[in-house]
């Protein structure tokens, strides 16, 4: 019964969520965005709208802000003019970009506020949204410092994929309907088929098994995806190179040459995402 | 200046209030049928968004929360007044209270009733607000405790419960004299709600007690029910939202629009029902000076708030503070100043506070300046949070304004229907009002109070020992 359940298993209600969700994860999937790689070309946003049934929303209701992008390219033009030239509009290097997904916050500031736990975290270190438990309250969305959660303004369906598109739905996870939040998992089907395939085959996931959308399509590997608490993976070594540690509210280096960071981590969320500064040239 | 006439009689008392329950006249229908089409509009409008989908109200992202969540406050906010007038008085024996605490206590059920609608309304799939109770099933699935917005469907569901029984409670000896007076439908309807009482002492010492007992609980609990709306904002990280100085705040401002939303009541039933003798300007004037000082406490807090940030020299807030200023939501942030804190020095001059027709009117800006103030909480945190590039500015579609509209209706609906079966003034408590303000019983008391009981034989000369 489960009021017998939650009287047994009191010490796991009661426990609070000072230092993240789980307090031992099988995995930690995180990933580096490298922004010195970064062109902008936004393939990495259109692989995830194929691999994540994300809806078309058409330009009336982008324009309206009612977009469902998990992965925006966010482009800044206000990067510091280094060769004050003329009033010109933009600036003379271009655009900077800044891929913006779920960055799968070890402390996220969404899962406490959920009235309905619709949003919680996984063992796997990833912050899950359930689809079906969403009774969509929104304050996810708004308690998110990022603003990297999506709703379902309407029922997208009947008009995203008019027949024959429909037949490119990915059958690997659900289509939202109206009135549920929703966001960027890491592809967390690929990495369910990955630890499926792994324990079919008796061994632990490797570092690769698990690729994501936006990592394979981008043309120049600016995204590195795996298991942090694999010590072999490419992103831990990258995350060690840089100096860059989870659970810390700011990261102290000097080096010049250590470009990582994490958006907003004086915030305390806690960050899985760790991008690599974008060097500039002088 | 007397409160209250202390010359009236008690059958005047009865006959007066029991006047305003008659058969309504054109005019009352009128309001009716206004309402009923005011919730009409709200009722297609939510329909639609039923159907379609959340998106036609012109919310979006980052706008996830707008009026509606504002309107939620407002009308939580507007419940506080009758538990300041009918529980906080009455501890505090402040009988001036007596006339005006019925009609402000059925305000706080009804506008807690319509409260209660928008969280209903707001959710994206409302067939499964229900999720939000803890509910024992085998599934084993709970709320999730730590949220905010579980919090608010216990203080508000509980706070209704307490608020529509603290009512009925202080209406049950009413409630007598109108079934001694009722024929027809009425009868058995009073019959059944008066639970047989007959006003002897056991029955009023029991009500007294239970009565106390009912304020005392409900004065924490209504302090708690907005400091926990307030943790919806305090508790998350947002700039703007996150201010610890929320809860007070909150509670300020809810007794602030419920005060002037009692001014509002007042004038129109003391116009609509001759209450004149009832509602008289000396009671009008202590709501009005009692107004003015929550006003200044909440344009204290607000002042705070401001410093706070301000000094804080947290980047984020300050920009949430100053697009406040003269982002694009300014004009509506200065008008709630205006209304807010400027408009309740008219409450000060004793000219404009006696002048009726004035004090309408300042009362309705006042509820207007509390309702934008609730807006310029919500809006202007989602529009300019901390990632720069969901900065936004989104002005609420029709479907949100139809909806915000239709809750005023319901809101009067309830309140009219309210007007018309139940006494809107406490006939006794006026009564005891009359006798304490005498000091002595006049002669119809003295007539009453000397009525020998039916049954009850008196074996000795010694009052008191009768029945002995």
């Amino acid at each position: 019964m489960s009021l017998q359940n939650i009287l047994n298993n009191w010490d796991k209600y009661r426990k609070g969520h000072e230092a993240g969700g789980h307090h031992v994860y099988e995995h930690m999937w995180s990933m580096v965005i490298d922004l010195n790689k970064c062109i902008g070309c936004g393939a990495c946003s259109v692989a995830c709208y194929a691999e994540n049934n994300l809806a078309v929303v058409g330009k009336d209701r982008f324009e309206k802000g009612q977009a469902m992008h998990w992965l925006r390219i966010e482009r800044y033009w206000d990067e510091p003019n280094l060769k004050p030239t003329a009033s010109d509009e933009f600036q003379q290097h271009g655009a900077s970009f800044l891929p913006m997904m779920c960055q799968q916050c070890n402390a996220a500031t969404c899962e406490p506020v959920c009235p309905v736990a619709a949003t919680y975290h996984t063992p796997d270190g990833l912050n899950a949204q359930v689809y079906n438990r969403c009774i969509g309250s929104r304050y996810c969305s708004n308690n998110c410092p990022y603003r990297l959660r999506y709703f379902n303004f309407y029922s997208f369906y009947e008009t995203s994929w008019p027949e024959p598109l429909n037949l490119q739905l990915n059958p690997d996870l659900s289509v939202r309907d109206k009135g549920v939040m929703e966001k960027c998992t890491f592809c967390v089907q690929r990495i369910r088929t990955a630890k499926d395939t792994a324990r079919r085959e008796g061994r632990k996931v490797r570092d690769g098994d698990v690729q994501t959308a936006c990592q394979q399509s981008c043309p120049t590997t600016a995204i590195v995806f795996g298991d942090m608490l694999d010590p072999e993976s490419r992103v831990t070594k990258l995350w060690k190179a840089h100096e860059v540690e989870l659970g810390k509210t700011a990261q102290h280096k000097q080096h010049p040459e250590k470009r990582g960071y994490r958006i907003f981590e004086g915030l305390n969320t806690d960050p899985c995402v760790m991008y690599l500064e974008r060097v500039r040239e002088v | 200046m007397k409160d209250i006439n202390e010359d009236i009689k008690w059958a005047q008392i009865n006959a007066d209030v029991l006047r305003s329950m008659e058969t309504p006249r054109l005019g009352y229908w009128i309001a009716v049928a206004t309402c009923v089409a005011m919730i009409a509009c709200a009722v297609v409008a939510e329909i639609y968004q039923y159907k379609h989908g959340m998106g036609y109200g012109l919310l979006n992202w980052p706008h996830m929360w707008d009026i509606y969540i504002a309107t939620f406050i407002f009308w939580i906010g507007m419940s506080h007044s009758g538990t300041l007038l009918s529980a906080i008085l009455h501890i505090i024996h402040a009988d001036w209270r007596k006339p005006i605490y019925r009609f402000a206590e059925a305000m706080t059920t009804f506008s807690l009733m319509t409260a209660g609608l928008f969280p209903i309304i707001h959710i994206g799939r409302l067939w499964n607000m229900y999720w939000v109770l803890p509910y024992v099933t085998d599934r084993g699935i709970w709320p999730n405790f730590r949220s905010p917005l579980v919090w608010d469907a216990f203080a508000i569901s509980t706070y209704l419960t307490s608020s529509a029984l603290f009512l009925y409670i202080g209406m049950i000896p009413d409630l007598a004299i109108c079934r001694d007076n009722a024929r027809g439908w009425r009868k058995k309807l009073y019959i059944a709600l008066s639970l047989g009482w007959r006003g002897d002492d056991r029955q009023w010492r029991n009500f007294r007690r239970t009565y106390l007992l009912m304020a005392c609980f409900l004065i924490p609990l209504a302090v708690s029910v907005h400091s926990i709306v307030s943790s919806d904002f305090a508790m998350s990280i947002m700039p703007g939202w996150h201010v610890t100085t929320f809860p007070p705040y909150f509670v300020a401002g809810a007794l602030y629009s419920g005060c002037a939303a009692i001014i509002t009541l007042f004038v129109l039933l003391r116009y609509f029902f001759r209450f004149e003798e009832y509602m008289t300007i000396a009671i009008l004037e202590k709501t009005c000076k009692l107004t003015f000082a929550i006003a200044m406490a909440w344009t204290y807090l607000n002042l705070i708030e401001f410093a706070s940030t301000w000094y804080g020299h947290d980047v984020a807030s300050k920009e949430v503070l100053l697009q406040k200023f003269y982002g694009p939501y300014a004009p509506f942030f200065w008008m709630m100043m205006f209304c807010g804190s400027v408009v309740p020095f008219t409450l000060a001059i004793r000219k404009f506070r006696r002048h009726i027709p004035t004090m309408f009117v300042v009362s309705l800006l006042l509820n207007l300046g509390m309702w934008l103030e609730r807006w310029m909480i919500v809006t202007p945190t989602l529009a300019n949070a901390y990632h720069p590039i969901a900065w936004d500015t989104m002005w609420p579609g029709m479907v949100q304004w139809a909806i915000v509209f239709g809750s005023f209706g319901w809101f009067g609906l309830l309140f009219l229907v309210f007007v018309k079966i139940f006494p809107s003034v406490s006939m006794y408590e006026v009564k005891e009002m009359v006798y304490h303000r005498r000091g002595h019983a006049g002669k119809d008391t003295e007539e009453v109070l000397h009525r020998p009981v039916e049954g009850v034989r008196a074996t000795t000369g010694r009052p008191g020992l009768e029945g002995a």
